[in-house]
């Protein structure tokens, strides 16, 4: 993988040779997650498609390689997903039944049903919850970041949310206080559907350099999110912007055609040069089969209650 | 010698810090008075916020997530607008999304003439009372600030607080008036109670025999059996506070009290217009003279 210097690119900011450096054991644990959350995520389509699901839906789809690599060097800290958040939920060991549940309105969901698809939480995991409104994790993060504990924050938010004046606020504050707090940006490059360059004309991780924070601008390669999460959880505050891309719809199942790149695919591709491509491939089909004997078993319950 | 509400204030907040491993977050905590007087003069315990507001709520509502029970400061009311979002979405919220209380001790300071002007002037709980699960007092004296205090400190909900620099010299208790001759029921809130009882006392003078209910919890509101059946032994109320008389906190509480006693009650507020920085142009607190006024008209 070469570096390119255009951020709307798969290898914006690539480091050569860092899976190729990665033990199988690493690589094929990394995957274990992107594959969790595919799986689910694509199940919970299916789900709205069929109606089970009937909540407003934020999914993750094509985006999964950043909690994935975040995780891989994040155990411990406390988490405050955005929104967005399945994958941050299962990445970081998130009860997956009570992740069903939510989204079907059970009172044994995460939320107890109240809050379907973005309040999702697991304080066993330290997976803190989401109020539903853009960003409004991130000053509460700088608020645990604050409270002097040995603990370290790890905070997702999107390129939109970047934009609201209290996670500025909050970026500024973490730098000026040097909190042990970790953000990262998952930029789909999207609002709803408008372009960034229709919204504003500065670049998230100057901005967070000029606060103080030291920060990586960066594509959603796996390897290279988990060596950055890695080398900035020692050397807090700092901030990834990470350049993704979103498979499908702000809210719900729909799709407007192929993604500017297939992040999963090229991973996949990047195993299987690797020598892993049977062990990459074992783990899609028991991700898929875990996933589906979860789903049935949830919805069983809710029919029969 | 006596305590004030200044004091105890600062006293259980010194406690707080020391006993309990709390946290006062504010902007300006150590600027010149420390709050009037109501914060210790100390800097452990102390987290100075910058001028962050919106922000500044969330960091209280991540630092309540933690078990510090942060008490919050805002040293004007007019700071609850853009601090409100944190506190209505999320701390008020936490506990029936989650699971999980969220306790942040929302300290809201009024303030009024003295050339505060447009926007710094007044209290704005009605607004909060609007919102679901955030529970609102207005603590006037240094026995209710502590009975407001043990709740919050024994529960794990949010509270709003709105107090007014009216009382923080105020070290006496306020108990209600009640008389067998009374021909009205005032019910009063906030700094209004002051005032209340400054009109209640004259008309007294006059002949005008009142009762005078003082109300510390807001919301939830639950009148007490004495202050319902002092209401349906005169026949007449009226509620009075210092926030917005429209979609305010007094005709809000008038009406549950005529659904609970089947008695008309009345309500004034403040006027419908900015208050300007110079007295002539103020809008204060219903004054002694408004509330007589009132008065006079429903019982003649």
């Amino acid at each position: 993988m070469t570096h390119s210097s255009s951020p709307r690119t798969p290898n914006f900011g690539a480091i050569p040779g860092l899976a190729e450096r990665a033990t199988p054991e690493f690589s094929l644990a990394l995957f274990r997650r992107m594959a969790l959350t595919r799986a689910f995520e694509t199940r919970a389509r299916q789900a709205q498609a069929d109606q089970d699901v009937r909540t407003l839906i934020y999914l993750c789809l094509g985006e999964e390689a950043i909690s994935a690599g975040i995780s891989m060097h994040a155990e411990g800290a406390w988490v405050l997903g955005q929104h967005r958040g399945h994958g941050t939920y299962l990445s970081f060991g998130g009860n997956m039944e009570r992740l069903i549940d939510e989204l079907l309105g059970m009172p044994s969901g995460c939320s107890s049903g109240m809050g379907g698809s973005p309040p999702i939480h697991d304080m066993e995991k330290g997976i803190v919850g989401h109020s539903g409104l853009i960003g409004d994790q991130v000053p509460v993060a700088v608020g645990m970041a604050m409270a002097g504990e040995a603990r370290k924050v790890v905070t997702f938010f999107g390129d939109g949310a970047a934009e609201e004046d209290y996670v500025l606020a909050s970026l500024g504050t973490a730098a000026s206080r040097k909190l042990p707090i970790l953000f990262v940006c998952e930029d789909n490059d999207l609002s709803v559907l408008t372009p960034t360059r229709d919204r504003r004309g500065w670049d998230l991780a100057q901005v967070a350099r000029g606060f103080g924070l030291e920060a990586v601008d960066i594509a959603d390669d796996p390897w290279l999110v988990a060596h950055w999460a890695e080398t900035l959880m020692v050397r807090l505050p700092a901030l990834i912007n990470v350049r993704t891309c979103r498979d499908v719809w702000h809210v719900g199942i729909g799709s407007d055609g192929a993604p500017e790149w297939n992040r999963f695919d090229l991973v996949r591709e990047k195993l299987a040069a690797l020598g892993l491509g049977e062990q990459a491939a074992r783990i899609e089909a028991e991700a898929r089969d875990l996933v589906e004997a979860k789903w049935q078993e949830r919805l069983r319950i809710r029919s029969a209650s | 010698m006596a305590r004030t509400v200044a004091d105890t204030i600062r006293e259980l907040t010194r406690a707080h810090i020391a006993d309990n491993n709390g946290v006062v977050m504010g902007q300006c905590l150590s600027a010149v008075g420390w709050v009037q007087n109501t914060v210790p003069a100390q800097a452990e315990g102390m987290v100075e916020l910058p001028m962050t507001d919106v922000a500044g709520a969330g960091f209280a509502v991540g630092m309540a997530l933690t078990g510090r029970r942060p008490i919050f400061v805002l040293r004007f009311q007019s700071f609850l607008w853009l601090n409100a979002s944190p506190l209505v979405n999320y701390a008020a919220k936490s506990k029936s999304m989650f699971g999980y209380g969220c306790p942040v001790f929302v300290r809201a300071i009024a303030a009024e003439g003295s050339g505060t002007g447009p926007v710094h002037s007044h209290s704005f709980h009605s607004i909060f009372m609007h919102a679901p699960e955030l529970p609102v007092a207005a603590p006037m004296t240094p026995g209710e600030y502590e009975s407001v205090w043990d709740h919050f400190i024994t529960h794990d909900d949010p509270v709003l607080v709105s107090e007014h620099r009216a009382s923080y010299k105020t070290e006496r208790e306020l108990p209600d008036i009640i008389r067998e001759d009374a021909v009205l029921t005032v019910f009063a809130m906030g700094s209004a109670r002051f005032t209340a009882l400054q009109a209640v006392e004259r008309l007294a003078a006059q002949g005008i025999a009142c009762n005078l209910i003082h109300l510390v919890w807001l919301k939830p509101f639950a009148p007490s059996p004495q202050a319902l059946a002092a209401l349906r032994a005169c026949g007449r109320g009226l509620v009075v506070d210092a926030t917005y008389q429209t979609c305010g906190a007094a005709r809000s509480i008038a009406y549950d009290l005529m659904e609970a006693s089947g008695i008309m009650v009345h309500a004034i507020g403040l006027e419908d217009r900015s208050p300007g920085a110079y007295p002539h142009l103020e809008n204060p607190t219903p004054s002694p003279e408004r509330i007589i006024a009132k008065v006079a008209e429903m019982v003649t």
